[in-house]
């Protein structure tokens, strides 16, 4: 069940978030001091998908409501990263109606723009999928997935099915983040930015009454609380982070296609939070490290590695159900009141 | 569009919501006694068309590859039903969602792995390849209009079983509320397993039909299944009639929003559909939990 007190986190775990986003920020000086630039590349990945993964985790693991549609918010980002970089790039301009707009490369705007659009388009999305519940809400949000994919089919003028590259250079103000050592900082900022976020909402009274209602709906409104707009609240947050993601993303790959918000990446992303786990912010995490790692390393052995993740999946879900984050109370002796509910 | 024109694709789309149908039965039984999502019920589809396949080729009869294949099927079905998917009845949604993401894993690539990556060719008999005028000027493939005689013969007999027989009364009770239906007497357990087995041959039977139509070939369950959910949802979660009505609204949008709109926003014609239903009714069309 969902601990309510008023911190969830416990004794030292306050330094868990930290302490990831410090050990990330020094894979790129160990990166350069074994000369392997591969090694920024995943961890830029990781960074990226962490985001949408703890993201996500506000509203699967604090909100106990499953949606499918983060990729499909992954990818709104993302486009609009790569439809303002097209129309830079050709210079023409952007219109919106009556309308018109000069593209851009500056993630200055793009990022936030990208932010907000998802953020702009989630609470769309929240409002009609949290009139249902349970396993309504699932496949609704799955279908607002599969929309937002057929969507960016659709865009013929940015590449339809086969995406849409980045040919300009993208920037940061006056900075030039092309360079994959700078980038990975701005998305590790971007984590910091989101794991601050969702860790302060989490322990707020908004955090108390959202997990409250996930852990009993009809006790939470008995004391006269409507869950539902903090569920929304929740949804649209969770909305920006993972349309923020989706921008770095395009930013760093300097590509997006219709293949980045497919549905079974939404899939991939509830396995990244439930992996790491999702009773904490930082769990999931290390969820995505693990996932993009264990991506790595499988394919690299077999082309048939999706057997043995699909194996590991069943498995994580069968035994370790607190996830990676668990694996914390292995490594010190429980204590009477420490022990993990 | 032209009244030859218009028959044709509402025949198109009433056969391709039968075929949504015979998914969609299991699936929305499943869902409705147990409370259990199985993301991987598009992978009995596969299985049942593989199966068929690979006895057509063997034995080259069609009605054989039909018989093997629901066979199988049904057989993977109760496999999966006993190992692994007990296990998570009494789980929340999210682990019966990943744990049925990661079984669509396993089966695609085991079959993949069996296999091989190339699609596999059924063909059809002489009798049923060609194609009969139906109303003047609209020549029409036999084959279609068998699977739509199929899918509304099993929708037919599924009505009946349901509806009429003391078995069919079991499904009900355990579907509107399993607790005091197995209060009462019902063994929902064993009512269950039958019904993931039928559920299963039905599956494969949509995948041997689709067999001949498109090819078959590793993930070719999971559209199928994404739109076998929006069927469910639509219709109700746990209701046959629900599902039927569904899954012939959900046929006939999807074929005519690809004819009279462009490809991808037919595509999304249907998902459109779904969130205005549940917009208005969360339950869908034809609610069995009160």
């Amino acid at each position: 069940m969902a601990d309510l007190s008023a911190n969830p986190t416990k004794s030292h775990d306050w330094l868990a978030a930290p302490l990831l986003v410090l050990a990330l920020a020094l894979v790129p000086p160990v990166s350069i001091a074994l000369g392997d630039p591969f090694l920024v590349k995943v961890a830029t990945r990781i960074v990226v998908f962490a985001i949408v993964a703890v993201a996500l985790d506000l509203v699967v693991g604090f909100g106990g409501l499953v949606s499918l549609c983060h990729a499909g918010l992954f990818g709104i980002g993302g486009y609009v990263v790569a439809i303002l970089a097209y129309h830079d790039f050709n210079a023409e301009p952007f219109g919106l109606g009556a309308l018109t707009f000069a593209g851009t490369s500056n993630l200055a705007v793009t990022l936030p723009l990208g932010a907000l659009v998802a953020g702009a388009i989630a609470p769309v999305v929240g409002a009609i999928s949290l009139r249902t519940s349970g396993p309504y809400f699932i496949m609704i949000t799955l279908a607002f997935n599969q929309m937002f994919y057929y969507a960016a089919v659709a865009l013929q003028k940015y590449g339809g099915e086969d995406g849409l590259q980045i040919m300009s250079t993208i920037t940061l103000g006056p900075l030039d983040v092309s360079n994959r050592y700078r980038f990975f900082y701005v998305a590790l900022a971007g984590l910091a930015l989101t794991l601050l976020v969702i860790t302060r909402m989490s322990a707020s009274r908004f955090g108390i009454v959202l997990r409250a209602a996930a852990a009993n709906e009809t006790r939470i409104v008995a004391v006269g609380v409507a869950p539902w707009l903090y569920r929304l609240v929740a949804f649209t947050i969770s909305g920006i982070f993972a349309g923020m993601a989706g921008a770095l993303l395009a930013a760093s790959q300097q590509f997006i296609s219709p293949v980045d918000m497919a549905w079974d990446r939404s899939g991939d992303f509830v396995v990244m939070a439930v992996l790491g786990g999702i009773a904490t912010v930082w769990g999931p995490v290390l969820g995505a490290a693990a996932f993009i790692v264990l991506e790595l390393v499988l394919s690299s052995w077999t082309q048939h590695w999706h057997l043995a993740f699909g194996l590991m999946i069943l498995l994580v879900v069968i035994f370790l159900r607190g996830g990676l984050a668990d694996l914390r109370h292995i490594l010190k002796p429980r204590t009477a009141g420490g022990a993990h509910g | 569009m032209t009244a030859a024109l218009f028959t044709e694709q509402l025949l198109n789309g009433v056969q391709f919501g039968v075929m949504l149908f015979l998914i969609a039965s299991g699936l929305t039984l499943v869902f409705g006694i147990m409370n259990f999502i199985n993301l991987a019920h598009g992978s009995l589809y596969m299985a049942g068309a593989f199966a068929a396949a690979v006895t057509q080729r063997l034995t080259g009869s069609f009605l054989a590859a039909i018989l093997v294949g629901m066979l199988v099927a049904a057989l993977v079905g109760v496999v999966l039903e006993q190992v692994v998917l007990r296990r998570f009845y009494g789980r929340n949604h999210l682990d019966q969602v990943l744990a049925t993401f990661g079984l669509i894993l396993i089966m695609n690539e085991g079959t993949r792995i069996l296999f091989g990556p190339t699609p596999l060719r059924m063909n059809l008999p002489d009798a049923l390849s060609g194609s009969i005028e139906i109303v003047p000027g609209v020549p029409y493939p036999v084959f279609r209009l068998v699977i739509l005689g199929v899918g509304l013969a099993v929708a037919g007999a599924l009505y009946v079983i349901i509806m009429k027989t003391r078995m069919g009364m079991w499904v009900r009770a355990g579907a509107s509320n399993r607790a005091i239906a197995s209060a009462m007497g019902v063994n929902v357990p064993l009512v269950f397993a039958g019904l993931f087995a039928v559920g299963a041959a039905f599956a494969g039977l949509a995948g041997i039909m689709a067999g001949p139509i498109l090819s078959v070939q590793v993930g070719m369950g999971e559209p199928i299944l994404i739109l076998a959910l929006v069927v469910t949802v639509i219709g109700g979660i746990g209701s046959i009639r629900g599902a039927f009505v569904a899954a012939l609204l959900v046929g006939i949008v999807d074929t005519f929003g690809r004819v009279l709109l462009t490809p991808a926003l037919g595509s999304m014609a249907i998902f459109m559909l779904m969130a205005a239903i549940l917009a208005f009714r969360p339950k869908g069309l034809f609610a069995v939990h009160g």
